[in-house]
């Protein structure tokens, strides 16, 4: 799928920073989560072999991840699921829409999947009259205003209190200016009550799909996935086909690895495991490709496919903590999404591989060893071979690594800019052309440069 | 011993004094310097744009320098950084290029590292916030980054705090990320300048008088906006400390 819209994350993340205290605010509630996830890794001992048994679990599953399909479709159906295979969005909105169709349900509750979110499930079906409600509390704060989730673990960690508040006295009849977390979370709690009750049908994601059992497992601190399967008689989970994994007692290494990572917490408070429908329900499992076999193939960002879409990437990253989720107009944003999202739409996507100071704190973070710095500068690489860099930017290297490959020129720039530099008044070195000094100084040119004053103090004689 | 000395472009023409403090220091331990005089930029700049065809050269002019001399070293975790982890793509297959990225060190990789320099003789009786630049820091794994689960160690801050008299402040922080980034500092100005701030007040808060890295380019970043709002930390490379440099306080 390729836009032509442009979308620059630079911008973006000025008019989130513009707000000072928000993006303090938010820095800091992200970096707490971090500093959690810290403390709860600490205590695992064997956390780095952890992190490379995950890792290589899932590069030989994306290795034979063909045969582990058929064999959780096999395994799954012979459980009484009814397994359907989506190539792209479309197909997998249509699937869930018919299914949805055939037993005649209006009603729909959902819990957090971040694949929906990629497919556009919701405005899918409800343009087709069926009412969804995302019960993930931080999710349906999030529908409620019309937005997408900023995060992906932690939806609405964008918003504050008071404008939960706001929201809720506006949706949800709360009283006015309210803000109590407690009093705010248990309106939340009544209101999707309701919803659960009168629900026709439940969606889920899926965290991790096991090939040998067919079974699959769904992981949520608020137990909506739960709620929102037991009720209704109709199922529908919605996969990735990349959250396969062999055997279940894979499971033992990627259930340790993901909620640390996640939110610090040792596991979610529902970890629930389904095989096969509920008694007298039904159960469709839906597997999507949507781009991931192509990214399977190709040999520089295959490795990105072993996400568990923990979002310890975005909690550690120093640039998505300041510039906000919306700040990459991707579904998946922060270090991940900048890899994912150019490879779903590398012109629309093409600033994200340059929202990164290149810390590599994301690599070091990543539960299953994703090379995401690495991965971030090789697609820079890729943006200029697709001719998608800005031509100013384009130009402006081209002209340094003239410079810098000519040792005189290099030599003869260095010593005009240290003469003229220092010498022009303040209006014409400090403009808006100059985006270093927009907030800071630039450094006091000094007269000569380190190789003049060692030729000046050890002669000219010793040239290498 | 003879070590070729690469001293970052931006060093030579803005920061001599930290050229002339690498120098001292080297020789101080019995290091002899040569400083090729064609050397320019290890071509990060353009290698971190993606402009791979615009860096090729660059790296090429390097290993062409730098090849034959038994030890490379650099005042930059960066810029080794650079030459041991990307110049793969510019220089693989080269006679002597695999030598050449494992005999180029970082300043402080290489006194602790190679000549097994344990302590820095001298008094710097100030307190001091060492900035982990991340290249070095992650990159080189001068220190143990503080999201791996494993025992902690840090090369500069060991070298730093022998000397008499330094007080390494305590960051809340310890090892994030300042903002600077190359090209990123001006490509994303308004994240860039608030990572930047961000550092400086958890160093305000931890009482550091003095600012320093084994990173000019960030410092040169931070102290953009310290003369901007006139704040009080002094900065300084660690090589000049390691010199006898002293703050003007």
């Amino acid at each position: 799928m390729t836009t032509l819209t442009k979308s620059n994350h630079a911008d973006h993340a000025a008019e989130f920073i513009a707000d000072s205290q928000r993006t303090g605010w938010h820095d800091q509630a992200l970096w707490f989560i971090r500093a959690k996830r810290d403390k709860a890794a600490q205590a695992v001992p064997e956390w780095e072999q952890l992190r490379e048994l995950a890792s290589q679990i899932k590069l030989h599953t994306l290795a034979h991840l063909p045969d582990y399909l058929e064999e959780f479709e096999a395994n799954a159906t012979r459980k009484g699921a009814h397994v359907h295979w989506a190539h792209d969005a479309q197909e997998h909105n249509q699937i869930v829409l018919q299914i949805l169709q055939d037993h005649g349900a209006k009603r729909i509750v959902k819990s957090k999947s971040m694949l929906t979110e990629e497919c556009h499930l919701n405005p899918h079906l409800e343009r087709h009259g069926i009412e969804v409600v995302d019960t993930d509390l931080g999710e349906r704060i999030v529908q409620l205003r019309g937005e997408p989730p900023s995060h992906i673990v932690l939806p609405a960690i964008h918003i504050k209190k008071e404008e939960v508040g706001e929201l809720f006295h506006r949706c949800l009849g709360t009283a006015a200016g309210a803000t109590d977390p407690k009093y705010l979370a248990e309106a939340a709690r009544g209101h999707l009550r309701d919803k659960f009750m009168n629900a026709e049908a439940g969606i889920t994601g899926v965290n991790f799909a096991v090939a040998e059992t067919g079974g699959f497992v769904v992981c949520t601190n608020e137990g909506n996935a739960d709620l929102g399967i037991s009720l209704p008689n109709l199922h529908i989970a919605c996969l990735g086909i990349e959250k396969l994994l062999p055997r279940a007692q894979d499971l033992s290494v990627f259930l340790r690895l993901l909620s640390r990572s996640a939110t610090g917490q040792p596991i979610t408070t529902y970890t629930s495991h389904f095989h096969g429908p509920i008694p007298g329900g039904r159960l469709h499992i839906v597997l999507v490709d949507n781009g991931r076999s192509r990214i399977r193939q190709n040999r520089l960002f295959r490795e990105s496919l072993k996400c568990i879409r923990c979002g310890a990437c975005m909690n550690t990253c120093p640039v998505y903590r300041r510039s906000g989720g919306y700040s990459y107009d991707n579904t998946i944003p922060g270090p991940i999404g900048s890899i994912l999202g150019p490879l779903q739409d590398p012109k629309h996507n093409r600033s994200l591989p340059y929202a990164c100071s290149l810390c590599g704190s994301c690599t070091e973070v990543c539960p299953v060893k994703i090379p995401l710095a690495q991965q971030l500068l090789t697609w820079r690489g890729e943006i200029v071979r697709m001719h998608l860099l800005p031509w100013t930017k384009r130009l402006a290297m081209k002209a340094a690594s003239i410079v810098f490959r000519n040792t005189w020129l290099y030599n003869f720039s260095g010593k005009m800019a240290r003469w003229f530099l220092p010498k022009m008044p303040r209006f014409l070195i400090y403009n808006r052309f100059n985006a270093w000094g927009k907030h800071r100084e630039i450094p006091a040119f000094p007269q000569h440069s380190f190789r003049e004053l060692y030729e000046k103090k050890n002669g000219r004689k010793q040239q290498s | 011993m003879q070590v070729g000395l690469f001293v970052p472009c931006y060093i030579d023409q803005l920061f001599p004094d930290i050229g002339f403090a690498t120098i001292e220091v080297l020789e101080k331990h019995g290091v002899e310097i040569d400083f090729p005089r064609q050397q320019t930029c290890c071509g990060q700049p353009m290698a971190n744009t993606g402009c791979k065809e615009d860096t090729r050269p660059l790296a090429v002019k390097f290993y062409e320098i730098f090849k034959d001399y038994p030890y490379v070293v650099c005042p930059s975790g960066s810029c080794v950084s650079m030459v041991r982890h990307h110049y793969d793509d510019y220089l693989a297959g080269r006679p002597g290029f695999e030598e050449l990225k494992h005999k180029t060190f970082e300043l402080c990789e290489f006194l602790t590292d190679v000549l097994g320099v344990e302590r820095i003789e001298g008094r710097f009786p100030y307190r001091v916030g060492l900035h982990n630049s991340c290249h070095g820091h992650r990159g080189l794994r001068l220190g143990q980054p503080s999201e791996i689960v494993a025992p902690p160690f840090n090369k500069v801050g060991k070298l730093l705090s022998s000397l008499d008299g330094v007080q390494l402040t305590q960051l809340c922080r310890p090892d994030e990320c300042c903002g600077f980034g190359g090209t990123f500092a001006v490509n994303e100005e308004a994240v860039s300048t608030r990572m930047g701030l961000d550092r400086l007040s958890d160093h305000e808060q931890a009482g550091t008088q003095v600012l320093t890295a084994a990173d000019m380019s960030c410092l040169m970043h931070m102290e953009g906006l310290i003369r901007r709002d006139r704040k009080s930390i002094h900065v300084m490379h660690v090589v000049q400390i390691f010199a006898g440099r002293q703050p003007p306080f």
